[in-house]
């Protein structure tokens, strides 16, 4: 009765009045709710509101993490984040590497009984790559055959599109070239299968809480905009059985310090993020809970290649040896982020140690002496000091990070000067190249070298820094034709060689996830990319 | 009566519009548009995205496309939440802000009220003093820092109630965020009242009126209060406004569904949609808000009347 009436506040339809009598009447009813028996539903904190549940509108891990619950691909997440069979129960790949079909599993379903088919992945990939659409991450998609053409406009019709139904449980993919990380791409929401009768009979409105039907562990139930989602389990799900969580909540809280204490007051189980400068406060007094792992993410600062004096690789190089990444992770950010000299994470897939600067374990005086040895072979001295702007987006963490490495150029004689804007300014003057030295930051999209050294391909628009070695481009270009993993990832190497040895830009530390983990949850375990879903976790009282 | 009203009413269109215009054109003058963020768009999705939301149109039509929905009454898409319509969220954020305000307003105005009565009644005597000390802290101590302390008092360490949540609109969930949020309005409004009575208790008729040897309880009751209340009546229009729209920074610590956050991730996140309706919602509002105390107001000062 209660999820009854919520439920229709999500409506949007009811006329106001009721609204107002009916968030009085629950309010009354709250009482007798909680009188009667809790299922074990989990009280996440999930940060901002998610923007959609459509799989192809959002773009934020707090959106992924409702939706992933809800929503299963061919492929799916294991317990740490690893690719396993979803929908599909296996697959092959053609001798050329280039064809992939995939056997669905028998008897799956969406929430409302309708058989799951390969045409409902057809449809979901078709409508993904439609400019119509309007899919912020299809791109994540494109290595998919005539993808990117279709999503261009280049193409107009979908059905050219590399993904056939062979038959109901028969799904085929054909990609533009070979690619090693495809299969772990298919996690990713964007290659979710979609409902086509649902959405044929609701149209943009199929995604609504009453309409929605999903394929995957749970399905929505509620969704009030500014508190909270919840699911429950979805009843066709194949491997119901074994979900010990009858569902989620997803709360809607972006003040952190709030957060924590209603962590401590036992209203979450699970943090997504916490105020770092409470780091050592909850390692004393919530021994175990707060963990930080290792994040494919990198945060590093972008130098204005195409200007001088950054244009002189001398200066880049100066620049970058003299920031004692050192401190920064344990001193200035409190969570001991490990300090990052090469381009790439440790631990990506297909590609081993990531190459490192060889100037990386010098001891940091005489990094400084050399920085300054190289600045004064490039004129710039204290009489002429460098002067730079450095931008940073606002942000208390930023802001500190951008302090200290100021005053770590200082002794080389160079000017700083701070200025920050908010996000969307920022990344507006970046990508049109307004910029001396800048804040950015990256985390993996899908487990591959490929994703961060695309970050310093001259093509790519968002390479801020507008790095420009063709080079470069053409290492990249060619290891992605390959299909031997060895060979590519020998290539890949090499470009990545060759952008640190140029100092590119300059990597600063790769990121840390930073979860709080009730003592209550069990299965939580830590991956490069703190995807955690409610499927493999339990909860005990 | 009535006529005064409408002609009220019709005066705040052109002003409506104006405001509009206005908010329409300085929005799109800060850099950066709803689909920049870290992760920049490939040019022919955010083209797409464009092209969706009207935004590759000139500004001039955008801007009458706009206004030709508005008229329907349709505020148009949300650009950041894309499953609901502005429209839709502001229906749905709505009651809540109501509960919240409403009864941070109700609160405010009694406790208020008696507490600058008693003031003025024990003037200069301890009851007072402590009032005085009480309206200095609740005017000079931010919300923000009120509210986190609250929460760590009863939500932590007493535990007597929840620290934040809707929680289906408990009571115990409505008691912090309500406080917090009708801690400055009480201060505020019991000082008006302490000073309106004190001048009112000072003035001829209730002289006259004691010296025919009416008690003092009558006094207050029949006489007193009424004229002692018009000052604080001026002040509930703007304290309406300020509960409803200042409820941003309550919400977001106590993570409540209301739609004071609306304003400002709205403008971080350059949802135009949301932020120009957020502005015609709370314009209406306050019109109408301003429009009833005027009324109570006449009808408190028979002078106001003529």
């Amino acid at each position: 009765m209660l999820i009854q009436s919520r439920r229709s506040l999500s409506e949007g339809r009811k006329g106001f009045v009721s609204r107002v009598l009916l968030v009085l009447s629950v309010t009354l009813g709250s009482t007798l709710a909680a009188l009667t028996a809790q299922a074990a539903v989990l009280n996440i904190h999930n940060g901002a509101d998610p923007s959609s549940l459509d799989p192809h509108k959002i773009t934020g891990d707090w959106e992924n993490r409702i939706v992933g619950d809800m929503f299963e691909g061919l492929v799916t997440e294991d317990s740490s984040a690893e690719p396993m069979p979803g929908q599909a129960t296996s697959w092959t790949l053609s001798e050329d590497a280039l064809v992939y079909t995939f056997t669905l599993r028998e008897g799956i379903h969406w929430s409302d009984g309708t058989p799951v088919t390969a045409n409902d992945f057809v449809f979901a990939f078709q409508r993904l790559m439609n400019p119509a659409t309007g899919a912020d991450y299809a791109y994540l998609q494109y290595p998919i055959k005539n993808a990117e053409a279709i999503n261009a406009g280049d193409i107009a019709d979908v059905s050219q599109l590399g993904v056939v139904a062979i038959d109901d449980n028969t799904l085929e993919i054909t990609l533009e070239s070979p690619t090693a990380y495809f299969i772990g791409a298919l996690t990713h929401y964007t290659a979710y299968p979609l409902p086509q009768h649902t959405l044929e009979e609701h149209g943009d409105d199929w995604v609504k809480v009453d309409n929605i039907v999903t394929n995957g562990p749970y399905r929505p139930i509620e969704w009030v905009p500014g508190s909270h989602v919840s699911t429950e389990k979805n009843p066709e799900y194949y491997d119901m059985e074994s979900l010990t969580i009858d569902g989620a909540k997803f709360f809607v809280l972006e003040d952190e310090s709030a957060a924590l204490k209603r962590y401590r007051a036992g209203e979450f189980h699970i943090m997504t993020e916490f105020p770092t400068d409470q780091f050592e406060w909850m390692q004393e007094n919530l021994p175990g809970q707060a963990q930080v792992a290792p994040f494919a993410g990198l945060y590093y600062y972008v130098m204005n290649n195409s200007e001088p004096p950054f244009d002189n690789a001398d200066v880049r190089k100066a620049l970058s040896m003299s920031v004692n990444r050192e401190v920064i992770g344990p001193q200035i950010l409190g969570t001991g982020e490990i300090p990052a000299y090469s381009w790439v994470p440790p631990g990506m897939a297909n590609y081993g140690d990531p190459y490192e600067v060889d100037w990386k374990d010098m001891p940091y005086g005489d990094k400084v002496a050399m920085a300054k040895e190289l600045l004064e072979g490039a004129g710039y001295t204290s009489d002429n000091p460098l002067e730079l702007q450095l931008r940073y987006n606002t942000n208390e963490n930023h802001k500190r990070i951008a302090v200290a490495i100021a005053a770590m150029w200082k002794p080389l004689g160079i000017d700083v000067e701070l200025y920050n804007t908010e996000t969307k300014v920022h990344y507006d003057e970046l990508s049109r190249g307004v910029l001396d030295v800048a804040r950015a930051g990256w985390l993996a999209d899908y487990n591959d070298a490929d994703n961060f050294l695309n970050l310093l391909k001259s093509t790519v628009q968002y390479n801020y820094g507008r790095y420009n070695n063709t080079g470069f481009d053409a290492l990249i270009d060619e290891a992605n034709t390959l299909t031997d993993i060895e060979a590519r990832a020998a290539l890949l190497k090499q470009a990545e060689k060759l952008a640190m040895d140029e100092s590119a830009a300059i990597p600063i530390y790769y990121y840390l996830s930073r979860n709080v983990v009730s003592p209550k949850v069990s299965g939580f375990e830590n991956n490069a990319f703190d995807v955690h879903r409610t499927r493999w976790l339990s909860l005990s009282e | 009566m009535l006529s005064f009203a409408l002609k009220r009413l019709l005066t705040t269109i052109p002003v409506l519009w104006i405001a509009i215009t206005a908010c329409f054109f300085i929005l799109r003058l800060a850099p950066g548009g709803p689909f920049d963020g870290e992760r920049p768009l490939p040019e022919a999705v955010k083209r797409n995205l464009e092209a969706h939301y009207n935004l590759d149109k000139s500004l001039i039509e955008q801007y009458f496309i706009y206004l030709g929905n508005l008229l329907q009454g349709d505020l148009g898409p949300s650009f950041i939440n894309q499953d609901f319509s502005v429209s839709e969220q502001l229906l749905i954020g709505l009651p809540y802000t109501l509960i919240v305000g409403g009864l941070a307003f109700a609160l405010s105005i009694i406790v208020g009220v008696l507490a600058g009565i008693a003031g003025s009644l024990y003037r200069n005597r301890l009851p007072d003093v402590a009032l005085g000390a009480f309206i200095l802290a609740g005017l000079v101590i931010p919300n923000f820092l009120v509210a986190p302390i609250l929460q760590l008092v009863f939500g932590l360490q007493l535990k007597w109630l929840p620290v934040g949540g809707w929680g289906e609109g408990a009571v115990t969930h409505l008691v912090l965020p309500v406080t917090v949020l009708a801690l400055p309005h009480v201060a505020r409004i019991s000082r008006l009242t302490r000073g309106a009575m004190i001048e009112v208790m000072h003035s001829n008729y209730i002289r006259t009126a004691r010296s025919k040897g009416l008690s003092d309880m009558r006094l207050l009751m029949r006489h007193a209060i009424k004229p002692a209340l018009t000052p604080v009546v001026s002040y509930l229009g703007p304290a309406a406004s300020y509960l409803l729209t200042g409820s941003l920074v309550v919400e977001t610590i106590f993570g409540l569904p209301g739609i004071g956050r609306y304003f400002i991730n709205a403008a971080l996140n350059r949802d135009y949609g949301m932020v120009l309706g957020t502005v015609v919602f709370y314009m209406l509002l306050i019109i109408v808000l301003n429009l009833i105390v005027d009324i109570v107001y006449a009808w408190l000062d028979p002078r106001v009347r003529h």
